[in-house]
């Protein structure tokens, strides 16, 4: 297993080192500085921009969230229409037929909200042109939304007296075309490489060598493949996901997509250094991220090493670890990091089948997903961390007795309410959502429809419920897929979570950093509280530790612990 | 608002074309150009131009003279792809793979204790073409006797057909079910002595 843990230290240590770089080409772009792949990709900018015919002139926080809500409903529309019309569109060649407006409502909504859960599956739900038209789409632009906020939100924290933060469809269409769009067709054409497919041609006949007939799916993989990992989507072209060899063929594919989980929120934070001009703040940030990150990973991998006691139990050699739900390419420790890095940033790609995890090993994507501020989504995993910033700031501020203050700016009751609305609506989300589940489970008049929701019995069938609300409020999309999902109840009520979840907690922030934005920024003094210091980074940790997770603690120990006990 | 709204229009079409449309049939492409048998699905075709599956999607192996997959959930249909999803305490699950393990111990004539745990569960895609090395040496003699080779020369095949990890550490020693069977039935001749 050693050179395993090998890879895994290196796939790390790689993103890290890489997203020096990638975080001041996006600081370039998002303050209009000149970059060397200009000549290419300049035109393409004022080419949509010029089509869109906004008025580029920067916005305040209202009209900003105004244009990014318009126009997410426009696509949400647009996006509906042609998956319930997709049956009568070009581009089917496995004929499939419309989807159904209660899934398409959870559908549409799971990929306008950059959260990709998936009541459907891929090779027999979307036809090749909605895979395109829809899902590609989709997955560009909400992550260039997500992006869009968080360069709005990060100028917003720079300025001084400045009520405006930008213009959206300039943020958007920047984030889009000059960041995720180069990128993922770097990925694209190294995931082509590996192995996976891009064609318009139908599912391939074969004859097995045993004589039986296969039929294989296959299609635009690779360029949904790419785009779903850079922009923290996660919805896959096939079921399974990243497990699938089609999506995810070879260790070094697993590199590349591993890679793209992270590489943008990671950049993200070194941008906002460079933006407001204070590395060191960025630095105790990275740091605090990363002091939640690696433990996380820590455990899972531990866990998912040692393997399931009750199969070792039967004396089978389980000496390459828990390996129910996973691929012999990536093993247990690949598959342990991937499960990790996925939750704590929004994407929610799965490379191996979660629902399978041991209790504890699954316990850690639900964690990651409860903070949902550790790197983050793209864009909205700093935005998250912010509101923890603001409250660590808060917190700190009363114990020692000062004013509380970030960047020089006083934080007063304005800001400090609109982050706990942010902070307090992702646990209302989940518990109060499980709890209505497991209400509606127990209560139902028909036991054999309930019973179907659930493949596990017992503390992991409460896992299950307690997941997929976790899910769709963290805008994650990965699942406990044992869950029988799509039914009427699942596909609306997750639809509605992951709605008022993407749009609370990214308008709240907004308002919060213009607000911030527009205070004069006093200059620091020896009495000023200090957010670059080690000191502080401690405090944050720690608020992110005791506010972010304990309120989780009653339902964790109902699920995932106590199937661990009971093992 | 009615210029927003234009506006919000105007963009997703634009980027709906850009994104969804130009994206993809350039990456598609390039695809075609310079990788045009990985675009295609990896599909291995016979002398006869026949497809006889795609490298990187398990098959079905029930015969002696073949090495095994690792077990499907999805019953080795590659339309439908999925994991099993029981979580590890699920009684239904152990029973299976205790159904399975007991199949191997008879098949191979082996105790529990060389029987890689790969081959008592279910792949997360239900499609893994590989399995470990441990695999495939618990399969070794069985597949020689059915075939009246040497124990020798299908090792031989085997470790032809044994790939470490990418640059020595990514990933782990895997064997393709499906070449290595196909390598078999040109080796040693198709369905020896069956």
């Amino acid at each position: 297993m050693t050179t395993e843990y090998f890879a895994v230290a290196f796939t790390i240590l790689f993103t890290i080192a890489t997203s020096v770089p990638l975080g001041r080409y996006m600081a370039r772009v998002f303050t209009g500085q000149p970059t060397r792949l200009d000549p290419v990709l300049l035109p393409i900018e004022r080419f949509v921009l010029r089509v869109t015919g906004a008025d580029p002139a920067d916005q305040d926080w209202k009209q900003y969230s105004r244009s990014l809500l318009l126009s997410n409903v426009v696509m949400w529309l647009a996006t509906w229409t042609i998956v319930t019309l997709q049956q009568y569109l070009p581009l089917n060649p496995d004929g499939i037929a419309n989807m159904e407006p209660t899934l398409a409502f959870n559908t549409i909504s799971s990929f306008t909200t950059n959260t990709n859960l998936q009541h459907y599956s891929g090779e027999t739900g979307l036809s090749y042109f909605s895979q395109m038209f829809v899902i590609s789409f989709l997955q560009f632009v909400t992550a260039g939304t997500g992006m869009a906020a968080a360069a709005a939100v990060i100028r917003a924290l720079g300025a001084s007296r400045q009520a405006r933060v930008g213009n959206f469809y300039v943020d958007m269409t920047r984030a889009t075309v000059r960041i995720l769009l180069p990128l993922a067709v770097l990925i694209g054409t190294i995931l082509m490489w590996q192995g996976t497919p891009m064609t318009f041609e139908g599912a391939a006949k074969a004859t097995t060598v045993e004589g039986e007939a296969q039929t294989i799916a296959r299609g635009v993989t690779a360029g949904v493949v790419s785009i779903k990992q850079l922009g923290t989507n996660g919805g896959g072209y096939f079921g399974p996901n990243s497990t699938h060899p089609f999506e995810n063929p070879t260790p070094l594919s697993n590199l590349a997509e591993t890679w793209s989980i992270t590489i943008i929120p990671m950049a993200m934070v070194v941008m906002l250094g460079i933006v407001i001009r204070r590395a060191r703040v960025a630095t105790v940030i990275f740091a605090t991220m990363l002091a939640i990150y690696l433990p996380l990973v820590g455990v899972a991998i531990q866990q998912e090493s040692a393997g399931n006691p009750a199969i070792a139990a039967m004396g089978v050699d389980q000496s390459t670890g828990s390996m129910e739900g996973k691929e012999v390419r990536f093993g247990a420790p690949l598959s342990a990091l991937w499960a990790v890095t996925t939750t704590v940033t929004s994407n929610g790609s799965v490379n191996s089948m979660h629902d399978s995890m041991t209790p504890l090993g699954g316990l850690m994507p639900m964690v990651g997903m409860w903070l949902n501020n550790i790197f983050g989504g793209v864009g909205v995993g700093f935005i998250n961390m912010l509101i923890f910033v603001i409250v660590a700031v808060f917190v700190a501020g009363m114990m020692i007795g000062r004013t509380p203050e970030f960047l020089g700016k006083k934080v007063e009751a304005r800001e400090v309410k609109l982050a706990s609305l942010a902070m307090l609506w992702h646990p209302l989300a989940i518990l109060v959502g499980t709890a209505v589940a497991c209400y509606v489970w127990a209560t139902t008049a028909d036991p054999g429809t309930a019973l179907a929701w659930l493949k596990n019995p017992g503390p992991h069938g409460f896992s299950e419920m307690l997941y997929e609300f976790t899910s769709a409020a963290a805008n994650n999309g990965s699942g406990f897929e044992g869950l029988g999902d799509n039914t009427p109840f699942w596909n609306i009520a997750t639809g509605l979570v992951m709605l008022l979840s993407r749009y609370i907690p990214i308008i709240a922030p907004l308002a919060l950093a213009a607000s911030l934005g527009a205070k004069p920024a006093a200059p620091q003094s020896a009495g000023s509280l200090g957010a670059d210091t080690a000191t502080f980074g401690l405090t944050l940790w720690g608020v992110i530790i005791i506010l972010g997770l304990l309120m989780f603690m009653p339902v964790a120990v109902l699920g995932p612990i106590a199937e661990y006990l009971a093992l | 608002m009615l210029t927003e709204l234009i506006a919000g229009v105007r963009f997703t079409l634009v980027t709906m074309v850009l994104l969804g449309g130009v994206y993809n049939v350039a990456l598609w492409g390039i695809g075609r150009l310079v990788f045009h048998d990985q675009a295609e699905g990896s599909l291995i075709r016979r002398a006869d131009g026949s497809v006889a599956g795609s490298a990187l999607i398990a098959q079905r192996f029930t015969r002696d003279e073949y090495f095994h997959p690792r077990p499907s959930a999805a019953d080795y249909n590659a339309a439908s792809t999925s994991g099993s999803n029981y979580g590890p305490s699920n009684p239904d699950h152990l029973a299976a793979v205790r159904g399975r393990l007991d199949a191997i111990v008879a098949r191979e004539g082996t105790t529990p204790d060389r029987v890689p745990s790969e081959m008592v569960t279910a792949s997360g895609a239900g499609m893994d073409p590989h399995i470990p090395p441990a695999a495939a040496e618990l399969e070794v003699a069985r597949v020689a006797r059915t075939r009246n080779v040497g124990v020798d020369r299908v090792r031989a095949i085997v470790a032809a057909h044994t790939e470490g990890p990418t640059w020595c550490f990514l990933g782990r020693s895997r064997i393709n079910v499906l070449e290595l069977n196909m390598a078999l039935d040109a080796e040693l001749g198709a369905g020896a002595s069956r």
